[in-house]
């Protein structure tokens, strides 16, 4: 089953192309570590998830990019071309030369419908090129223009156009201390809008990459790039094909609606956070070695303390004992409660994993129950040369204090009027504001209320 | 997307000539294979001369012959003249002249009302033929001073026309401001006539002043003769004139301070013309320093300062560059915005500088700066991967911060000063159009300003109450 995806804007299209690459190189790595039929079989099903084989040149990416400027898309396709291993294809791009400002009006009320057409016919393509139809992943930051507001337009459009089909959005939250002044604006009118039509949201957060850049990679000058293939890594340990529990012996076949049945059981909570151990330069990787019960360990500590990487967690935060005396208000300050997890093993002697501590009820919302609340997907192949690699994707309370932040910082700017002239000025008004905030002060509360 | 940049009068015909060699220069560094590319196309269009001037466009391939798109406007002939016979003059044609005789004589009137009626239709049909070679306009820039007559009058006339005529392309205005001691004494008179133009009609102002600059080349001297800069100065370099012979800064002052303008043109544009990690476009700059239509006015900074003067030095440390953008004397305007109130922040970093290095920078100097409760970590930044040529980065910090108001204060001073004792008055009451309540009206939108900038200035430092979340039902 293959899944198409869609590159908006300039960090959709920076980071996508990193994932693109990312895959590409995991499939041709020759670090797989399990037999050559089971490799095989891994190769060939990525490649169909991910790429198109066209007769005699290299594989090309599913992948629609779309920018409203022409600078990066043309960076990106000369880029990937350059690789010689993959390329995206020559009409699979959509792009203007105005950019959207930094304004997610523009991007949403006039770059949305002026180029719906034009857009979507390259989507629709690119559907038609799969035999299976999995599903759809954006890409794109919350902070610009085009990312934020014309994918929240593409969101749905592609859910008006193709209502069975999936869509996961993969979001990309800006540093805290500002890329963009109005990015909390920005980020408030894409997430309220992104809960009504796509499916879940896959959240990436800039500031937790870029530490993991600083302090696990060892990267003394971190460019964007880094981040970006960080992320991609992270993703690629979640979208790489895995064994789910009851999918029989091939690699899972919907990997878009496995994800969305694991892990979003109510449309009010929809916030998906990521982590994925162990990380650290390439040049490491032989040195290291790390034991499954290790990374089990550190990942539910990881879950539980709201961690952002594996240095640095708080030991001391516990799950509730049943019948206990801890406070509700304690509970909720420290310890993270779960709705569902999923987690995905990739690597040696996978099989020999026991991840008894991740169905904890202790862990979860009373609403299922621990075996529904959990899932895992195994794949002896090892991904990107890790011999071992753990990935946590996680409906619970792991964003809420960013989201948080972030739909405090709008509302502070927005109750003294700034900057709102720039959105009136393309048919965002006050009210359409207040609607968003709304939504989110809702999504907020809910989690919180977990 | 193009931007179009309009000269008028006599300062912006000489900082748009010292614009227009630079961008060249620029340009001509980069594109080794002689392409016509896209960054080029912002400024330049490529036309095949070889039947004429009046040849087709070219939008791909070699590049034939490079034509600025520009429009420069003077009522005086001297400087577009000298323009037209010194080493541009095969990048300009006479289709994008508008040019007269006798001046505006040092008054606004004459050029917003006697020359803007009468060159109306002419600017308008030149402006037109201008645009329909371009495929994608996104952005006017003015570039002309305050305190005469052309620049000042005819230029706030034609930004009234561009908002007319395209209501939806940005106006970015580089408008010089007089000085204190300025020779020309209706100048409080011509810069507050035109700030009611700027305050209603431009999208974003860059406001200069001729002391910050002449401040700046002075610094640049001082560090070249102190040896402490490598010692090579470059032929054709800020301090040298184009013809290769060295002339001292006394006898062609303008054209060193004229130079640190065009290099802030140059720097404002250079993500949008060439590629980078975080590409900040012009609507950007807009949409994230403007948070109130009135206030956008813009000070700012261009570091290291050595990038201004064609100097081969060692690299210096990258961080001193952050610094140095926050204090007082590297402003182009005189403006202390470490001590006053920032509304919005931008930084547009060229070369190999990368995210770290800017957040890193960002949180040393945060704590020094004053921003405005709504607005505590609002900083727009920008990476360009393609530096200035001979250097190895270069940042431009553009503020929206009160310590604009003083520069604003003093003109109001000033004027009232000439004001009260109804001096030099006639000469505006006498043109056609021009009454009492021109200037009443004038003296009334900079007074409004004024007090804007003070509401803002009495919030600081005073305690941060966030406003409270919205209530929803459980």
């Amino acid at each position: 089953m293959s899944i198409v995806t869609v590159q908006l804007g300039q960090c959709g299209n920076q980071t996508g192309h990193e994932v693109f690459s990312a895959l590409c190189s995991d499939i041709r790595g020759t670090h797989g570590l399990c037999s050559k039929k089971e490799n095989e079989s891994y190769q060939d099903s990525s490649k169909e998830r991910f790429f198109c084989q066209e007769e005699s040149a290299v594989p090309v990416a599913r992948a629609v990019l779309v920018d409203m400027e022409p600078k990066v898309i043309s960076q990106t396709l000369s880029m990937a071309a350059r690789s010689g291993h993959w390329k995206y294809s020559s009409h699979s791009h959509f792009c203007q030369k105005q950019g959207s400002g930094n304004n997610w009006a523009n991007g949403y009320s006039v770059h949305g419908p002026r180029h719906k057409e034009a857009i979507m016919n390259l989507v629709q393509k690119e559907a038609e090129k799969c035999d299976r139809l999995g599903g759809f992943l954006t890409i794109m930051s919350m902070a610009g223009g085009t990312g934020s507001g014309l994918g929240a337009f593409v969101t749905q459009c592609l859910r008006d156009a193709f209502p069975a089909s999936f869509i996961l959005n993969h979001l990309i939250w800006p540093y805290g201390t500002g890329e963009v002044i109005v990015q909390n604006y920005n980020s408030v009118l894409t997430l309220s809008h992104l809960y009504h039509s796509s499916d879940a949201l896959l959240v990436h957060e800039n500031d937790v990459i870029h530490k993991i850049c600083a302090q696990l990679m060892n990267i003394k000058q971190i460019s964007f790039r880094d981040v970006n293939r960080v992320i991609a890594h992270q993703l690629g340990s979640v979208f790489q094909p895995t064994h789910t529990a009851g999918g029989g012996s091939g690699y899972s076949r919907n990997p878009l609606g496995d994800l969305m049945e694991a892990l979003v059981p109510h449309p009010e909570f929809r916030m998906l956070g990521l982590r994925n151990i162990p990380q650290m330069p390439e040049s490491c990787l032989a040195y290291s070695a790390f034991s499954w019960p290790g990374l089990v360990k550190h990942l539910r500590q990881m879950l539980i303390a709201r961690a952002q990487m594996e240095e640095g967690i708080d030991w001391q935060v516990r799950p509730p004992q049943p019948g206990s005396s801890i406070p509700s208000s304690n509970k909720a300050l420290n310890f993270n409660t779960s709705i569902a997890n999923l987690v995905i093993l990739r690597g040696k002697d996978v099989h020999t994993v026991d991840l008894g501590s991740f169905q904890d009820p202790s862990l979860y919302t009373s609403w299922l129950s621990p075996q529904d609340a959990f899932n895992a997907w195994k794949t002896p192949r090892a991904f990107n040369k890790y011999e071992k690699s753990a990935t946590l994707v996680s409906n619970s309370q792991f964003l809420l204090k960013p989201l948080d932040s972030i739909v405090g910082k709008a509302w502070n700017m927005f109750a003294s009027k700034a900057y709102l002239h720039q959105y009136t000025k393309f048919g965002i008004q006050e009210e359409d504001f207040l609607d968003c905030f709304t939504t989110l002060e809702q999504v907020i509360s809910s989690y919180t209320n977990l | 997307a193009v931007s179009l940049p309009f000269a008028v009068g006599q300062c912006g015909n000489q900082v748009g000539c010292r614009f227009w060699d630079l961008a060249l220069r620029e340009h001509a560094a980069l594109n080794k294979k002689g392409i016509y590319d896209e960054a080029l196309s912002s400024f330049f269009r490529n036309v095949d001369t070889r039947s004429g001037d009046n040849g087709p466009d070219i939008y791909r391939g070699k590049i034939c012959s490079l034509k600025a798109r520009a429009l420069l406007i003077d009522m005086e002939e001297g400087v577009v003249n000298e323009l037209l016979q010194g080493p541009l003059r095969d990048v300009f044609d006479s289709k994008q002249l508008i040019t007269d005789v006798s001046g505006s004589g040092n008054n606004w009137a004459v050029g917003h009302k006697i020359y803007g009626c009468q060159y109306r239709e002419k600017i308008l049909e030149k402006l037109r033929k201008t645009a329909e070679h371009c495929d994608c306009l996104q952005c006017f820039f003015i570039i002309h001073s305050m305190g005469g007559g052309t620049g000042s009058g005819l230029g706030t006339f034609v930004l009234n026309l561009l908002e007319e005529e395209f209501p939806e392309v940005y106006r970015f205005v580089t408008s010089v401001y007089p000085s204190g001691e300025d020779d020309v004494i209706t100048s409080p008179y011509n810069s507050v006539l035109a700030m009611k133009e700027l305050n209603e009609h431009a999208d974003c102002v860059l406001p200069i002043e001729n002391e910050s600059l002449f401040e700046i080349v002075n610094k640049i001297h001082q560090m070249i003769n102190s040896g402490k800069l490598g010692s090579v100065v470059k032929q054709n370099s800020l301090l040298t004139s184009s013809a290769g012979s060295a002339k001292t800064l006394q006898e062609k002052p303008f054209d060193a301070m004229n130079n640190i303008v065009a290099n802030l043109l140059l720097n404002l544009t250079s993500s949008a013309r060439f590629e980078g990690s975080l590409n900040m476009d012009l609507n950007e700059i807009s949409m994230n320093l403007v948070p109130f239509p009135r206030l956008h006015y813009l000070v700012s900074s261009l570091t290291p300062l050595y990038t201004l003067a064609d100097v081969n030095v060692p690299s210096r440390r990258l961080d001193q560059m952050f610094s140095d953008a926050f204090s007082r004397d590297h402003q182009l305007i005189q403006a202390d915005p470490k001590h006053s109130l920032y509304l919005a922040c931008a930084l547009l970093v060229r070369g190999n500088v990368q995210v770290s290095d800017l957040r890193r920078n960002i949180e040393r100097l945060k704590p020094s700066l004053h921003f405005v409760s709504w607005n505590q970590e609002g900083w727009k930044t920008g990476l360009c991967s393609v530096p200035p040529v001979g250097h190895s980065h270069s940042l431009l910090a553009l503020a929206n911060n009160t310590c604009v108001k003083p520069t604003f204060t003093e003109l109001k001073d000033r004027f009232m000063k000439l004001y009260k004792k109804k001096a030099h008055l006639h000469h505006y009451l006498q043109i056609d159009g021009m009454e009492q309540s021109s200037f009443s009206e004038a003296i009334s939108s900079l007074s409004d300003l004024i007090e804007e900038y003070n509401e803002l200035d009495a919030t600081k430092g005073g305690p941060r109450i966030d406003p409270s979340r919205l209530k929803i039902a459980v």
